[in-house]
């Protein structure tokens, strides 16, 4: 089992210079494991590749607490590193929140929850409109599944068999949370559940594929509350 | 005009690979031959508006030219913030198309009603609005929305002038005479009928944004009447700019903020928000003399 913090893992002195985003501490950490999987081993996709029609195509719809995201980003060269140092900056491309016009690399502005999974619904059916077989990954957060944009969005998904990719970040964060599980708000598609911090086993369930299915990702990290 | 729009696009889904529909089960009876030939791209996703626009943006983010069509108040006031981050945000476009505008749904009540439409997009950036006042104007409007990947608002109405007008998309002067009042869309013919023996100017356009400015500072001779057939006074910003510097007097006529809490026909709401004929004609005449 590889587990993170490994002493020479890349990521880590990256995110610490990203210390302006202090408020979503939390949350931009749950995200670490699986954003590295999916841009390291995953994702059809380079800064060189960034805008060709037939890449792979990863939404962060969870637009809260954007720090591995970027780090991530700026470690596989989408961006320099130098960026990291002035987060909300008034002369920075990188907010709080992403901006898909500002940020090589960023496929959709998100922050608003619940956005992220209806418009990876829509660019996997364009993909599929035009032939393309590039993958559409999406990745939410377990609280965000409160709005209920993403309920039309999941029903639809399963309805039409859509193949495309929705990973959960759980840290039960959600203020009532999902008795019976997450992956049971997801009738219809072929899910997975995984330890968000295990690289092997995210890159396992990322790496397959169900062409006449959506496919569900749940990674459970630790909870956001330890009081809880 | 809904019988227009479902013809046009159901060519321009056959002419171009690009052209997409979003339907949120309004209409799919109607698009249901072009959802035949074409079911990669004419996606009905069921009652689901948040959804509907979201789809939209996804598709406009992959380069094709997406079509979303609901009801009025489903498609603009209820998916509102889509609109504003799944399009503007992520800045693609779309071609919004509505039916139902102000109070076609007069007796289906407030809950079917958008008379804000057109105030709701003002606040965001970017959209062209159409307010066609003859189904003849329907399809070219179409076709130039068609035509590149801007926003775009269609705003479909079953109030119809007697005479279309295709080259409405700037401020056309249609009767000359004293002080201009303008008509937006379907407002054409009342105002046609209030001010037929009163001397004024009446222009056209079924084009409110952008507000052809260059052509209000042409007409306005110090005095203007704006006939629109949503909210009152929707494009009082609008015309302040383009008349910015003139001193000038403006009435600004449409749909009240009041709801009208009954049902008839839209002939009996266009009474009651004062944009029948006779109505028109006294607030008119009360401005200018």
């Amino acid at each position: 089992m590889t587990l993170t913090a490994l002493p020479t893992d890349p990521l880590r002195p990256l995110i610490r210079r990203l210390t302006g985003d202090e408020k979503h501490d939390a949350s931009s950490h749950s995200t670490l494991d699986v954003l590295w999987v999916l841009y390291d081993r995953i994702l059809r996709l380079t800064p060189e590749t960034a805008d060709a029609p037939d890449r792979d195509r990863f939404l962060l719809s969870k637009g809260h607490g954007p720090a591995a995201y970027y780090a991530v980003l700026a470690a596989k060269g989408f961006f320099p590193a130098d960026w990291l140092d002035d987060l909300g900056g008034w002369d920075s491309p990188l907010g709080h929140h992403p901006d898909r016009v500002r940020i090589p690399g960023v496929e959709v502005g998100t922050g608003s929850l619940g956005h992220g999974l209806g418009l990876a619904v829509g660019v996997a059916l364009g993909l599929r409109a035009q032939g393309e077989k590039a993958r559409t990954f999406v990745l939410l957060g377990d609280a965000e599944l409160d709005e209920g944009s993403n309920h039309e969005a999941i029903a639809y998904a399963a309805a039409t068999r859509l193949p495309l990719t929705a990973i959960v970040i759980d840290n039960q964060s959600a203020t009532h949370g999902w008795p019976g599980g997450i992956a049971a708000r997801f009738p219809g598609w072929v899910t997975a559940m995984v330890n968000g911090r295990d690289r092997e086993q995210i890159e396992y369930a990322l790496a397959k594929r169900h062409h006449d299915r959506p496919n569900l990702v749940v990674a459970a990290v630790e909870p956001k509350w330890s009081n809880r | 005009m809904r019988q227009t729009f479902v013809d046009t696009t159901t060519e321009l889904l056959a002419e171009d690979p690009r052209t997409a529909v979003v339907l949120a089960d309004i209409s799919a009876d109607a698009f249901a031959p072009a959802m035949r030939r074409h079911p990669d791209r004419v996606l009905n996703v069921g009652i689901r508006e948040q959804l509907m626009t979201g789809v939209a943006g996804g598709l406009a983010l992959t380069g094709l030219r997406p079509f979303v069509h609901s009801y009025a108040p489903f498609l603009v006031d209820r998916a509102y913030e889509q609109i504003k981050l799944d399009m503007g945000h992520q800045d693609v476009g779309a071609v919004l198309v509505s039916i139902g505008a102000s109070y076609d749904g007069s007796a289906e009540g407030y809950t079917h009603q958008s008379p804000g439409d057109v105030e709701l997009l003002d606040t965001l950036e970017g959209w062209t609005v159409y307010v066609p006042g003859h189904s003849d104007e329907v399809a070219a409007l179409l076709r130039a929305a068609a035509g590149h990947d801007d926003r775009v608002y269609v705003r479909l109405t079953e109030q119809e002038n007697s005479q279309a007008y295709p080259d409405g998309s700037r401020l056309r002067v249609i009767r000359r005479g004293g002080p201009l009042v303008v008509a937006v869309g379907p407002m054409l013919d009342p105002v046609l009928e209030a001010t037929r023996d009163l001397d004024v100017t009446v222009a056209y356009t079924n084009t409110p944004r952008p507000l052809d400015a260059e052509g209000l500072r042409l007409l306005v001779d110090g005095e203007l009447v704006m006939v629109e057939p949503y909210l009152a006074g929707t494009s009082a910003r609008q015309v302040a700019e383009a008349l910015g510097g003139v001193p000038h007097r403006a009435l600004h006529l449409g749909v009240g903020r009041g709801e009208i809490r009954r049902y008839g026909t839209w002939q009996d709401h266009a009474r009651a928000h004062g944009l029948d004929a006779a109505g028109l004609r006294s607030r008119i005449a009360e401005f200018l003399w």
